[in-house]
């Protein structure tokens, strides 16, 4: 591949990053050209997003294959820095620029008001988030995971606040602690295999010395524990409930994709290392099943326990990491695909769920909510509504809030017809179904899972009734919210992207078939990283 | 030299860990500057130790006497980012202590 198409690889790490660049110059009262800005260069990121999928889509499985490779200073690839575009970064890309839109439109309605830089932050946090997505080179990852915690200190105490302020603090200090071990790791990693190149790395790793190795693994191994915190493994995610309800609507729901960056590098490394031939993938695997079923279980009691709806949707963020692990460590490739499917689809609702329960908790007293402190923030922006009416107040709030709601208990709980029974039946026909393809006997791993990711559905179910019930039936002051179009929009945006998963579930499903086939064979990734030509040296050839 | 190193970067360590495992948010942000000391000096670690040694590349030089530079360009880095962070860290601190009138990482101190 020639010519212009291929630098649009490095396009969805500038777009966002000339954005920040600019909205930093524009005054903070000129708040209509900033959001314009800010939405225009989301949008540019969707429309390359889309570019890139096809451009992923039309790839082949054949090695040699390296028009997703970038070569940045153009130095050849175990030298310089790659990035590096395959089916799943561009499938990555894409869920992030999908679930960028609708989390600004809701801020425009009032909350990029309450404080500074809202937007800037919110650019370089989707710069961080696409670079990571990309990056074939293990301290890149480092730089880049540190630009998207950066952006999200900064989110996460938009609105400031008491609540805001203890959660920011601890979120802080375990990203602080967690960035300190990827760099033990990733000099663990240098300084045995002589190289921080994904693709190098595997290459290196089966011919490397015993003595070594005990090393390397060791590196390997802290570098997971690092992703295992960012994705909100039990027991290493305590913060997570905490931080995800304390932080505004919008910002919550774009840091629904936050803890499936962990999930995607792990999936990376995992699937990259394992053409190894040793006992390490296979510890990964078992640490991953395990985790995955401990998390699951803490997110599910933590589903049923839960008074919040905030908290209520922290805890689905662990029951999707604990689901999603599980599936990495049981491996097979049937399931993995329905995981894949499962990421994309779970993403949405969790993302959708908190744009909503900020709408639904707003008629409700202050008093009564555990988020007192944003409620607040609401006493205040609705003096001044009248004056500054960006949509028509809705009639009929309640009944549209209550659709979104149960299409998200529908969702969170993977019942028909919505994308999260698809997702969840393609899983569980690869691990116990005729979708499994080996004809081997189910093992005890294979009927825990099962019946936890089915339990997990069923709590979430049980929770969502109740506090649904609660909220529209059983009200006690019968407020109805101020709701505004621009607000409801995106939630109803991202709930109908849910259904058009649904009915093309033929279509996303074979591509993620296709992107776990490509990834069972890290040989492709790591030749077409080779392969990359330089551009000068490619003008030379005939 | 390894011995020296190995036993700052130890005893750095095992302060830093100490210190983040306290109650006042003072005593983490000193834990995490000492943990991310103890860690820039373990990348130059990896590297291997080596005095009067340039991390410069001429022709026909041996590699043997010859510094990693890899390993301090990483340092370099993770110095700027660590540094940055920590700054951050440190405005969170002052305003959870406006906020709440105390020092304590909860945010409320422990009750008697």
């Amino acid at each position: 591949m020639t010519g212009l198409s291929h630098h649009l690889i490095v396009a969805p790490i500038l777009v966002p990053f000339v954005a920040a660049a600019i909205l930093l110059f524009i005054d903070e009262r000129s708040r209509v050209t900033k959001a314009m800005i800010s939405l225009g260069a989301t949008v540019i990121m969707l429309t390359v997003a889309l570019l890139l999928l096809h451009m992923a889509n039309g790839m082949e499985n054949a090695a040699g294959n390296a028009g997703g490779v970038y070569l940045l200073g153009n130095w050849p690839a175990p030298f310089g820095i790659v990035l590096v575009l395959d089916r799943l970064s561009a499938m990555m890309l894409m869920l992030t620029a999908t679930l960028a839109i609708p989390a600004l439109a809701f801020s425009l309605a009032r909350w990029h008001n309450s404080g500074a830089h809202f937007h800037t932050l919110f650019q370089l946090l989707l710069m961080g988030l696409n670079g990571a997505f990309l990056t074939g080179d293990l301290f890149n990852l480092f730089v880049f995971f540190e630009v998207m915690l950066a952006a999200s200190y900064g989110l996460l105490l938009h609105g400031s606040g008491q609540l805001r302020v203890k959660a920011g603090l601890h979120y802080l200090v375990i990203n602080l602690a967690s960035a300190l071990l990827f760099l033990v790791g990733v000099s663990l990693v240098y300084g045995t295999a002589g190289t921080l190149n994904m693709a190098d790395l595997a290459l290196r790793l089966p011919e490397l010395a015993p003595d070594r190795r005990v090393f390397l693994e060791a590196g390997l191994a802290v570098l997971g524990v690092v992703f295992l915190i960012k994705a909100g493994v039990w027991p290493l995610n305590f913060w997570l409930p905490t931080a995800y309800s304390a932080a505004a609507a919008p910002v919550a729901g774009i840091f629904a994709i936050l803890s499936k960056l962990g999930i995607y590098i792990l999936l990376r490394l995992v699937m990259l290392t394992s053409g190894d031939g040793t006992a390490l993938t296979e510890v990964a695997r078992t640490v991953l099943l395990f985790g995955g079923l401990a998390t699951i279980t803490f997110g599910a009691i933590g589903v049923l326990a839960s008074q919040a709806l905030g908290r209520l949707a922290g805890y689905s963020v662990l029951v999707s990491t604990g689901t999603l692990l599980t599936i990495i460590g049981f491996g097979g490739q049937a399931s993995a695909s329905g995981a894949l499917f499962y990421m994309v689809s779970s993403t949405l609702t969790i993302a959708a769920f908190f744009l909503l329960i900020e709408l639904i908790e707003r008629g409700q007293d202050a008093g009564a909510s555990v988020l007192a402190v944003s409620m607040e923030v609401y006493g205040d922006a609705d003096e001044d509504d009248a004056d500054d009416e960006i949509g028509v107040t809705m009639p009929g709030t309640m009944a549209v809030l209550a659709v979104c709601f149960s299409a998200c208990a529908i969702l969170l709980s993977g019942l028909p017809p919505l994308s999260g029974f698809v997702a969840k039946f393609a899983i569980l026909s690869g691990m116990i179904g005729s979708g499994a393809e080996s004809d081997a006997a189910i093992g005890p791993a294979g009927w825990v899972s099962a019946t936890l990711l089915i339990l997990s559905g069923l709590c979430a179910l049980i929770a969502m009734t109740r506090s649904g019930i609660r909220t529209f039936w059983a009200s006690i002051e019968g407020t109805v919210p101020r709701v505004l179009v621009i607000e409801v929009a995106p939630v109803l945006m991202l709930l109908t992207l849910t259904l058009v998963l649904t009915i093309g579930a033929g279509p996303v499903m074979r591509y993620m078939q296709e992107t776990t086939a490509t990834l069972s064979e890290p040989r492709n990734y790591i030749n077409a990283v080779f392969e990359a030509r330089r551009i000068g040296q490619e003008a030379a050839r005939p | 030299m390894e011995l020296v190193l190995s036993i700052g970067i130890g005893v750095m360590t095992g302060s830093g860990v100490w210190l983040i495992l306290r109650p006042r948010t003072y005593q983490v942000i000193v834990g995490l500057s000492l943990l991310s000391y103890a860690v820039n000096l373990f990348i130059f670690g990896v590297g291997g130790l080596k005095v009067n040694a340039p991390p410069l590349l001429g022709t026909g030089a041996d590699v043997s006497t010859l510094a990693d530079p890899v390993p301090q360009s990483l340092v370099l880095t993770a110095i700027v980012i660590g540094f940055a962070t920590t700054a951050l860290f440190l405005v969170v601190l002052l305003a959870s202590r406006g906020l709440t009138g105390t020092d304590h990482v909860d945010g409320k101190e422990r009750p008697k």
